[in-house]
This record gives C-alpha cells, sequence and structure tokens, in this order.
C-alpha cells in the first residue's frame, strides 16, 4: 500500500500516492494541467513547458515535479495563465501555423490549449520561417512548419516502437526534427501503425488520406475544451 | 442623436469575412438601426464622410495600397478591429512569405503552370498597388483594439462584437465562437 500524501492546487486540498507528479495527482483529482510534451507511458522529459505550475513559490513543470507533503501548487491563477499563454503565443509566431488549411485543425492539442487560455493573437511579432515538408513516405507527411518540438515522436518512435525513426538535431533556433535515413521519411522503416504516428499533438506528423474526415463542429475541441475529460473526474 | 458609424474595408482577404458579415441575416436591419455604414465595400462609399465609431478590417497588408487604408481607418476610426485570420496573422496570402517575391511573380507570370503571357513580362503599370516584401498581420501596421479570430470569424461573433462595442458592454464569446479556422 502506498502513502497518501496531501498537498493543495489553488488552495483545494488534493490527495495522491508517494511517486507521484504534480500532473499525475491533479489528473486523478479532475484538475485540469496544460500539457503538450507529456507522452501517457512514457518517462516525462519536461520540454514544453506548459504545464508550468508555482510550488512554494518556484515555476516546476508539472509532468516531472514530484508531489510532496504539504507543498502549495498554483495552476489556475492569472500569473501562471500569463507564463503558459506566453509560451503557446512563442509557439504560434516561431512556426507556420496556418490553422484554417491545417487537416489537425479542431483536433489540435496546441490550438486547443490557446482557445483554452483565450488567446486570440499573439503578442509577438510572426517570425514566418522557411521550414521544410516530407511528403515522401505513402501514408505519413511531416511538415515542420507546425511542428513545436515537443519530442513526442522521437519518444515514441524510441521507447514504444523501438525504431528510432525521429530524433532532435542543432540547438536554439536551429533545433528541429530529423528522420533516420539520408533524406527522407520514406526511406526509413516507419509503418503507419506505429505509435509515433499517432502521438504528435499538432498537424506536424499526419496520415494521408484522412485529413478533413470529421466534419467542423463535430471535432474533439469545437464544442468542449482540452482537459474537460480530466475534470470531469472532478466530481466522482 | 446621430447614430454611430461603422466602416469596412477588405485589405489582402477574400470577401469571406465580409460574407459572414452578411450572414447575420435579418440582424442586419437591427444593425443599421444601430449604425450608419460609412466608408465599406457593402455600400460602395469610397471616402469617409467623417469620424467612425467602429472600423471592421478583414485581410493583412500585401501592398502598399492596403497599408494606406489601414492608416486612413486608423485615423478615421475609434476602435478598429481585426476581423478573421488574415487580418490577424497574414492567412492564405501569408504562405508566400517563405519565398523570394520576384520567384512568386515569376511563377505568377511566366513560367507557372498554365500561365498564358505572350509578353513573358511582369505586369508593371504604375497603376497597380506596388506589393511588400511579404504580408504583414494588421496589428504590426497599426494599433488594434480588438480582434475576431476566425476564417471567417462566425456571423454571431461579428454581431456580438459590433453589439458590445456599440452599447459600451464587455465582450465576452462564447467558447464555441472563438476558433482559427
Ligand atoms: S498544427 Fe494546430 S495550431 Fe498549427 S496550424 Fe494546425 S491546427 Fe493550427
Ligand atoms: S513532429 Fe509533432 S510530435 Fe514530433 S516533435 Fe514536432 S510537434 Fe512534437
Ligand atoms: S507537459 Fe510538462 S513540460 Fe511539457
Amino acid at each position: 500500500m502506498s502513502e497518501t500524501i496531501t498537498f493543495t492546487i489553488d488552495g483545494v486540498e488534493v490527495k495522491g500516492k508517494a511517486g507521484q507528479t504534480i500532473m499525475q495527482a491533479a489528473d486523478g483529482a479532475g484538475i485540469y494541467i496544460p500539457r503538450l510534451c507529456y507522452l501517457e507511458g512514457c518517462e516525462p522529459f519536461a520540454s514544453c513547458r506548459v504545464c508550468t505550475v508555482i510550488v512554494n513559490g518556484r515555476p516546476q513543470a508539472a509532468c516531472t515535479q514530484p508531489i510532496a507533503p504539504g507543498i502549495v501548487v498554483e495552476n489556475n491563477t492569472p500569473e501562471v495563465t500569463q507564463i503558459r499563454k506566453d509560451i503557446i503565443e512563442m509557439m504560434f509566431v516561431e512556426g507556420n501555423h496556418f490553422c484554417p488549411v491545417c487537416d489537425k485543425s479542431g483536433n489540435c492539442e496546441l490550438q486547443a490549449i490557446a482557445y483554452r487560455l483565450g488567446i486570440l493573437v499573439p503578442k509577438f511579432p510572426y517570425l514566418f520561417p522557411v521550414r521544410e515538408l516530407d511528403a515522401s513516405h505513402p501514408y505519413i507527411f511531416i511538415d515542420q512548419n507546425r511542428c513545436i518540438l515537443c519530442g513526442r515522436c522521437v519518444q515514441a518512435s524510441r521507447d514504444i516502437d523501438g525504431k528510432h525513426v525521429f530524433d532532435f538535431v542543432g540547438r536554439g533556433p536551429e533545433k528541429k526534427i530529423r528522420v533516420n535515413a539520408a533524406a527522407r521519411l520514406a526511406d526509413t522503416d516507419l509503418d503507419i501503425t506505429d505509435k509515433a504516428c499517432d502521438v504528435c499533438p499538432v498537424g506536424a506528423i499526419l496520415k494521408k488520406g484522412v485529413g478533413y474526415a470529421v466534419p467542423i463542429g463535430q471535432r474533439l475541441y469545437d464544442k468542449q475544451p482540452i482537459g474537460s475529460d480530466i475534470e470531469a473526474n472532478a466530481n466522482k | 442623436m446621430e447614430k454611430p458609424k461603422i466602416a469596412t474595408a477588405s485589405l489582402a482577404g477574400c470577401f469571406g469575412c465580409h460574407m459572414s458579415l452578411l450572414d447575420i441575416d435579418d440582424r442586419i436591419l437591427k444593425l443599421i438601426e444601430l449604425v450608419q455604414f460609412d466608408k465599406s465595400p457593402v455600400d460602395d462609399i469610397k471616402n469617409f464622410t467623417g469620424r467612425c465609431a467602429i472600423g471592421l478590417i478583414e485581410g493583412g497588408c500585401c501592398n502598399e495600397e492596403n497599408v494606406h487604408v489601414l492608416k486612413e481607418f486608423r485615423k478615421h476610426c475609434d476602435i478598429l478591429v481585426s476581423v478573421g485570420e488574415c487580418a490577424i496573422m497574414g492567412g492564405l496570402p501569408a504562405l508566400r512569405n517563405g519565398i523570394p517575391l520576384k520567384e512568386c511573380l515569376e511563377t505568377g507570370y511566366i513560367h507557372g503552370t498554365g500561365v498564358y503571357n505572350p509578353s513573358g513580362k511582369i505586369p508593371n503599370s504604375e497603376d497597380i498597388p506596388l506589393l511588400l516584401n511579404k504580408v504583414y498581420p494588421c496589428h504590426e501596421i497599426v494599433k488594434i483594439d480588438y480582434f475576431l479570430p476566425g476564417c471567417p470569424p462566425p456571423a454571431d461573433t461579428i454581431w456580438e462584437a459590433c453589439v458590445a462595442l456599440l452599447t459600451n458592454k464587455p465582450l465576452d464569446l462564447p467558447y464555441e465562437l472563438v476558433k482559427y479556422d
């Protein structure tokens, strides 16, 4: 039997089990903390920082920070919301996000978090970078214009599929996803059934031939904000 | 009391946002009870007749004329609203932003598939507004006061926003009405 740990999130008492992260305990309590890089079943590595919460006065990533007795966690406060908005807005301006013509629109986690946070326009200037699109694979394409460098594809391919199809190269503004072949996605051993094809939170890795299958109004986040499923646990 | 004036413009847009404005259906009758339309493609008034309470801008800035019109709107309108994705982030026209302008023009007028242009030249009359190096969101050119996302924003979004602004009420759009597509 594991030890129960009690702490608070925004003043509400939450109980978790020893060894859980703040995000896991919050999920269990029906409290939604936004996330983009966290991938269930893989070791969290805190790259996106959208899950930032303030723990005893210090910003921490909820997906990696373990719970401890009596910690005071701020989640849904103006200060924390502002940090998350800034991060999401930076992601929008540093890529090319043309939502009206993106297959992922309506089912996109980046877009859905922006909706949930009430972002109408980013406060930063748009960079309009030049990025690559690789549609060489018969069933999958990767459009770097929309990649937010969350690393889920890297983790899924390596840790779940055991393949290493994707990895990061470069640093800082030069950082990007590379495929494990001389040049093209078609030359890797990626299969459409791989987990790596299903985990991209945005429209960067997509399956061909299925775009726009669900009509507007019926897509994942058309009516319900992201995190509603987690919040539905709150009263159970 | 004289009715407040509203002006609208379509810059580098497709007129879809204006169509969405017209999609408010019979509420347009209520709208013209509240306001008088000034410079706008809706009534074809070409020049401002006076100070306007609200300016609705569709489309971003792709050429010098867009910039000129946008600055005129800023001068004449108390509140300027970016309506739709093109005004907010450049939208589809901004897909050219990663391509050098020369290459765009050569593809459009010389080498592009299906182009018929025996002169082999890129049109260059003084009457054609000069293209900018890239397409700019409106708020990167002038100060914009409000933003209504969508491609186009739903008629209800435009309606709610106009009514709120005209009646001095806070604009609280429900979740379903703020979408980027
Ligand atoms: S990936 Fe998401 S945010 Fe980016 S263009 Fe597609 S729907 Fe929009
Ligand atoms: S391609 Fe998708 S899953 Fe991979 S790093 Fe980019 S955004 Fe994340
Ligand atoms: S979800 Fe925690 S840092 Fe990305």
